[in-house]
């Protein structure tokens, strides 16, 4: 699962810059150092570990620099230009910029771009392309003009692909965007027009990109807050012809729309990409972490300070502005599984950051992981996940349904829920439900009378949510004390953290017997015993465990007062013992001590009450459906006693409990001496039967063979 | 097929020696195993793990380090500071060098296979040159200031890991000095021992020394800085055993809790080429302790005091899963232990150092099938034949007529005979035996106990008429020209015309007796043999080979029988291929000559000729009797192979008459009753 780690500022000083941030950070000769070129006149190397500056160049008075500061790989030196044209060369040694080498050229430079393993590039303004060592030996040779008129160059970058370096930039004209692919083996450029696609009308705010191995996947982001992926080939068919790609859609609203700046993506690795923006449901600035290929957010940080759009990414350290300060987020990602991709991967959640769930239908989008294998194989895939975009909107139902979530009246929400529960299922069932719920909840939160039970009910018992799916539901239900719900949920629900769990026990226990009766609980489980059978053997309860000083008169009026306390434990044991064996001691025991003494006497003393049901019959079963076992019930006694014994031992109502309690584990310690004892003429006895099995050492048997 | 009376044995009161050593050869695929007695056993593990070689003990020479070198050159060490090397084609030892550093604890063979290593009581580590007929001593590296318990080299043969009681030092081969003296920690949970013992050592090619200690920890060190790297406290008792496969990615480790652990190297992630040594798997094949251990490329293999040797395949490593992955466990011998007089219904049981003569029961009573009769006589013990010298039993014999018994050690061959008077026996040793008959690896009376067949360990098979109280030399078989392979197994032919002889590898020689002459030899096979016998009236040699084929070889009409020809073209039935122990016992019926009784380890099987071969779909070994099925679907259903299970582990089992069978076994839980109490391990709470 990917994580972001906890970021430092580089630099404790604000940056000289303006608003637009730094011009650039691009890596050194050396790991971990990297070159700021900020939008004045400054270069600084810093040590990213040591988050300190190693060393700092500036241009003189007047100056500025137009590109940011590479470094040539081959050689260890620092490359800058200022004013456009003037191109300097340094070292480390070097400490006057002014006193370096110096070449003015004829045309004025875009980017010089630099990567291991080949000499820095030139990229001029109008597209043409130039090895520095070629145009240090002729610095003022003409420069050819590549691209038309109003075209402006707005993203380029240069990777490797076999050892052969190739330059892609991308340029803009009156709204259309082309795409230049520069190979240096060949020296062959060849132009693509990327097709927005009908229905947007937006304009590209980043571009970013990943390499396979025979194609170049481009993404962009789009002012509609989505990201596409371009697939271009590096080795074209025919590279004469001016070719043109197509843009699908890759994720969809990972920042708001409506952001007019700030907003920045890059790739980080096949499956994640980073995203810098505001998300869709916050205006907050955020650097979120998506993958994909499940197409889930993997994390995410808010940037309260704000951020200057742009993002830089080199080995395992993200670049972002916060604020004044440029803050280095080192990014970890392990390799991504399903489960890592829904969450589920046990980790400490960050407090800091915070998952949206995001269904995804298994059924259909299983092709999108191999998206970028091949280039064939994708464009398949994409064409399908094309109609598979075209055709949602074609589904009524779930569309529908979505919308009534979100707008209209409860029973409205209930009835159309049930139309759409009675259909066939669809295959997409899933993920439809879980956006309802998600909806629901959301509504829930953003409107406090909103509180759909009988929706929610129907969608708890369609058995396809478990807790981690929707982690808000049960928060509503405990905050609305909804014991029903919770009830269900907890029949319902595989994945009930412990301390949840334990948040309803407390309700349960804790809850008034006016409100019970009005609640429609399902005690089909505790009634068996709730009814007819408890009168006897609560009076035995009460009157202490003793069946000897069973006296019918004095606890007759006692049972009528407590039937609450029986009642509304027995609708919480059915559903809690049930999970008892399912969650480790070290995980409830915490959770266990918030529950007050009270409510733990009572819950003890039920659950005594079920043990001595338990132990009254042969088989030390209870009755009814889905009853506690008596493990269970053991587990439970003993989880309350480990979590509580030092409160529960003080209180005086408690006293009885506790000694019978004793007298009950004693009496169990000498049965159980006794059984050793029994064991040993049990174990005696069989030797005895072996012996007489065991032939001894010979004898004469008949045998006949078949 | 009839019913049977029939002798169940159980007195013959067998315990095999526990394990000390076990050595794989990778290049042969074959794996030595030394005992306790000083035993040294060959394992065949491409022939379907077949004991193949066998050396037999000596009191005095308790081995404590076993090592193949040179290619397929087996050295043991011991207790009594000797060096022995052992011939494997004559089946001896080809000679013993004293390394005059007191006892012999451990013994390493250099990468190359050129040097040899040992570690002696006196702290010195012996460098000995493997020369083409012998070692020689080299030097010695610096003295240590204890007992060297274990040696490794690095694979480039530079550097050499010695264990001894505390620390690990680590040798420099050129210079012969200490480099590194890396202290292991005495304390045990806590609690500090007197000693820690490294009881193995393990060198990597990375410089990585594993050591296992008697604390119960496996320990990586550096070798380059003599630092502790990684601790693993793997037992509450000592870690006794270490090996490591070839390619450095695993290794197994023994605990004398009779665990053993399988370490692999694995990556920490699944993307990352980081990679470390992770415990991966726990055997517990093992009761008692597990003293030595081998790592074949496809399995892990580790033997101990339980006596038992037990090869566990690694399925990962596996690449058909037939049944040779599946797990084998050895216990007894894969040759007889047991002889039979038949006509005076004696048995002869053979043990290191002492053979015993017992004789049957007999009752009057008649039964059904699974009926217990009651005796009218009990067995009785006849003899206790103790034999002189510390030389362990190599093969012992007892004539059919039951007055002689000849045994043989590996020096000495020692002729009885026995006189019978009611109850009691007399014995008689025939002195003067010649030069020639020195030691033996198979014994063989004829029929009519007239003629004594021994196959020495020359290569050469000796005949000897016996007189009453005397015998003659008629004549001796010298071994074909070229050949320095031992015969190991004879059958003779119930007429006395035809003696047949096979080695662990070449075929098998058949020899006209009465012209004296090599009557033809058998089409060699790729499997070893593992029993021989020749039937009454027709004279077809039966030959059953360790992959479980059995054929049936006419010798007068020097072919393969009809018989033979349709159960290869058909083949066994698959169960029948799959069992996993080698059949050492072939015998005929008397009166029914198509009748073949046969017996492994685990099962016996009467063969009928008459019948027709089972095929796959046909079930094997049905139990249970016909009970409502009429006459005509039982014959329908019947084959040749009339298997029965119940007596097991079964050592021995012949007819005594047509109608009479023995049957030697040795129950599991009878020897594990003679084995010392094993570390006793908290299983529950209490």
């Amino acid at each position: 699962m990917a994580a972001l780690e906890e970021g430092f500022t580089l630099t404790a000083v604000p940056l000289g810059s303006g608003p637009d941030g730094p011009l650039g950070v691009e890596q050194s000769d050396k790991t971990d150092q990297f070159l700021v070129t900020d939008s004045g006149r400054t270069v600084i190397l810093y040590k990213v570990s040591d988050q300190k500056p190693l060393g700092s160049w500036s241009v003189k008075q007047g100056q500025i620099i137009t590109c940011p500061a590479v470094c040539n790989f081959q050689t260890g030196e620092y490359i800058v230009v200022h004013d456009n044209k003037v191109l300097r060369i340094w070292n480390n040694e070097d400490v006057n910029l002014d006193k370096v080498f110096k070449a003015t050229l004829s045309a004025e430079v875009y980017r010089i771009h630099s990567v291991q393993g080949t000499e820095p590039l030139v990229l001029f303004k109008e597209g043409a392309v130039r090895g520095l060592e070629a145009l240090l030996a002729e610095p003022q040779q003409k420069i050819e003009t590549v691209i038309s008129d109003e075209e402006v160059i707005k993203w380029a970058k240069l990777f490797m692909v076999f050892r052969h370096p190739v330059l892609i930039f991308i340029t803009e004209k009156h709204g259309n965007y082309f795409a230049y692919v520069q190979k240096f083996s060949s020296r062959v450029l060849c132009k693509y027009a990327l097709l927005l696609g009908q229905e947007e009308k937006s304009v590209i705010q980043s571009f970013s990109m990943s390499v396979d191995r025979k194609v170049i996947s481009l993404m962009s982001l789009s002012s509609d807050g989505c990201v596409y992926e371009t697939l271009i080939p590096i080795h074209p068919s025919d590279p004469e012809k001016n070719q043109r790609v197509v843009r699908s859609l890759l994720l969809k609203s990972v920042v708001c729309g409506s952001a007019r700046s700030g907003v920045a993506f890059t790739v980080l690795d096949q499956d994640h990409i980073a995203v810098l923006g505001p998300p869709p449901s916050a205006s907050k600035e955020c650097l979120s972490i998506w993958n994909t290929k499940f197409q889930t957010l993997q994390t995410s940080r808010e940037l309260p300070q704000g951020t200057s759009g742009q993002l830089w990414y080199y080995g395992e350290n993200l670049f972002i502005l916060h604020g004044k300060f440029l803050t280095v987020i080192p990014y970890k990602c392990e390799v991504s599984s399903l489960a890592g991709a829904l969450g589920k991967l046990k980790h400490s959640q960050d407090p800091g950051t915070h998952a949206m769930p995001h269904f995804v239908n298994w059924e259909t989008s299983l092709g999108c992981g191999l998206g970028s294998q091949n280039s064939e194989q994708s464009k398949r895939i994409l064409r399908r996940r094309k109609i598979e975009v075209s055709a949602q909107p074609e589904v009524p139902a779930s569309t529908q349904l979505l919308a009534t979530v979100q707008k209209d009246s409860e029973k409205h929400i209930e009835v159309e829920l049930r139309k759409f529960l009675a259909v066939k299922r669809t295959p997409d069932f899933h993920t439809v439900i879980g956006d309802v719920i998600i909806g629901l909840l959301g509504r829930c939160k953003a409107e406090p009378s909103f509180y759909p039970r009988n929706p929610l009910m129907q969608l708890i018992q369609t058995h396809v949510l478990s807790y981690s799916l929707c982690p808000g539901l049960m928060e509503v239900a405990l905050e609305k004390t909804d014991v029903q719900i919770l009830q269900l949920c907890l029949q319902q629900f595989p994945d009930i953290p412990e301390s949840v769990t334990c948040a309803c026990l407390k309700i349960f226990l804790s809850i008034g017997d006016e409100s019970l009766q009005e609640a429609d609980i399902n005690v089909q489980s505790a009634s068996d015993y709730g009814d007819e059978k408890m009168e006897e053997h609560t009076e035995i309860f009460q009157n202490g465990f003793n069946p000897k000083e069973d006296n019918c008169e004095d606890c007759a009026q006692e049972l009528n007062e407590k039937p609450q306390g029986t009642a509304e434990a027995s609708t919480s044991c059915p559903v809690t013992l049930k999970r008892a064996a399912l969650f480790s001691e070290t995980f409830l025991l915490p959770h266990l001590k918030d529950i007050p003494a009270q409510h733990i006497t009572l819950f003890l003393q039920y659950l005594y009450f079920l043990y001595l049901k338990c132990s009254e019959n042969a088989t030390m079963t209870l009755p009814g459906i889905n009853p506690p076992t008596l493990n269970q019930i053991m587990d439970w006694i003993c989880l309350l006693l480990d979590a509580n014994f030092t409160v529960v031992v003080m209180i005086p109502e408690a006293k009885r409990l506790l000694l019978s309690l004793y007298k009950f584990v004693k009496s169990q310690i000498s049965i159980c001496s006794e059984l050793n004892k029994i064991e040993v003429s049990f174990r005696e006895l069989q030797k005895l039967n072996q012996e007489k099995t065991n032939r001894g050492l010979y004898s004469i048997e008949v045998l006949e063979l078949f | 097929m009839g019913e049977f009376k029939v002798h169940r044995v159980r007195f013959f009161n067998y315990v095999p020696s526990g394990i000390r050593c076990v050595a794989y050869n990778n290049q042969s695929n074959r794996l030595a195993v030394s005992r306790t007695d000083g035993t040294v056993e060959i394992y065949n593990l491409s022939a379907n793990y077949f004991q193949e070689k066998f050396f037999p003990g000596h009191e005095s020479r308790a081995t404590e380090a076993l090592c193949w070198a040179k290619g397929q050159r087996l050295f043991s060490a011991g207790l009594n500071g000797e060096i022995i090397e052992y011939d494997l084609q004559a089946l001896n030892v080809k000679y013993a060098v004293d390394a005059f550093g007191g006892p012999i604890w451990s013994m390493a063979a250099s990468p190359s296979g050129s040097q040899l290593l040992v570690g002696c009581e006196d702290g010195s580590v012996k460098l000995f040159q493997i020369t083409p007929d012998k070692i020689q001593f080299e030097r010695n590296f610096d003295r240590q200031k204890s007992r060297i318990l274990s040696l490794s080299w690095h694979p480039s043969g530079t550097h050499i890991a010695a264990g001894s009681i505390d620390y690990i030092s680590v040798f420099d081969v050129k210079s012969g000095s200490a480099i590194h003296k890396m202290l292991v920690d005495r304390q045990y949970m806590g609690v500090s021992k007197r000693k820690c013992i490294i009881w193995g050592v393990a060198f990597l090619s990375d410089g990585t020394v594993i050591s296992v200690d008697s604390a119960g920890k496996v320990q990586f060190w550096d070798s380059a800085t003599g630092t502790l790297v990684k601790n693993h406290l793997i037992a509450n008792a000592d870690v006794q055993s270490i090996a490591i496969s070839d390619q450095e990615d695993s290794f197994v480790v023994g605990t004398a809790e009779g665990t053993v652990f399988h370490f692999q190297l694995v990556s920490v992630t699944s993307s990352s080429s980081e990679k470390q040594w992770v415990r991966t798997k726990p055997f517990q094949h093992h009761t008692h302790d597990v003293r030595a251990v081998a790592h074949s490329p496809t399995a892990l293999i580790s033997g101990g005091t339980d006596t038992h040797l037990v090869i566990r395949p690694l399925m990962e490593k596996v690449e058909v899963k037939n049944y040779d992955a599946a797990l084998r466990k050895i216990t007894f011998p894969h040759r007889r232990l047991v002889f039979c007089a038949k006509k005076k219904q004696l048995l002869l049981f053979q043990f290191a150092h002492h053979l015993e003569l017992w004789r049957l029961g007999s009752t009057v009573a008649t039964g059904k099938h699974g009926d217990t009769l009651p005796l009218s006589k009990n067995a009785d013990h006849l003899l206790h034949l103790k034999t002189k010298g510390p030389e362990n039993i190599i093969c012992s014999c007892i004539s059919p007529c039951g007055s002689w018994v000849a045994y043989s050690t590996a020096s000495r061959f020692f002729l009885y005979r026995l006189n019978y008077d009611h109850d009691s026996v007399s014995l008689q040793r025939v002195s003067k035996m010649p030069a020639f008959l020195r030691s033996a690896l198979h014994i063989l009376f004829s029929e009519d106990s007239s003629k004594l067949f021994v196959a020495s360990s020359q290569g050469s098979l000796h005949i000897i008429r016996l007189l009453e109280g005397s015998f003659k030399h008629l004549h001796t078989f010298q071994p074909q020209s070229g050949t320095v392979e031992s015969m190991c197994l004879l059958a003779v032919s119930p007429d006395g015309n035809w003696l047949a002889a096979s080695g662990t590898s070449a075929g098998v020689h058949v020899y006209n007796v009465k012209h004296l002459k090599l009557h033809c030899t058998v089409p060699a096979y790729n499997f070893p043999v593992t029993a021989l016998a020749i039937a009454p009236k027709t004279n077809n040699l039966v030959i059953a080979h360790s992959d479980q084929q059995v054929f049936e070889y006419s010798i007068p009409d020097k072919q393969y029988t009809e018989w033979s020809r349709t159960i290869q073209k058909q083949g066994f039935h698959h169960l029948w291929l799959q069992r996993d122990t080698p059949i050492t016992h072939i015998s005929f019926h008397p009166k029914r000559p198509m009748h073949i009784l046969l017996h492994d380890a685990y099962m016996f099987c009467i063969i009928d000729k008459s019948l027709p071969l089972p095929n796959d779909k046909t079930l094997l070994y049905n139990p249970l009797p016909p009970t409502n099925e009429s006459d005509v679907i039982r014959r329908r259903t019947a084959h040749a192979f009339k298997i029965s299970k119940i007596y097991k582990p079964l050592l021995f089992m012949d007819l005594l008459d047509e109608k009479t069978l023995v049957a030697v076994e040795r129950p599991l839980d009878d020897i594990i009753a003679q084995l010392p109490p094993p570390i006793k391990k908290k299983k529950f709470g209490t």
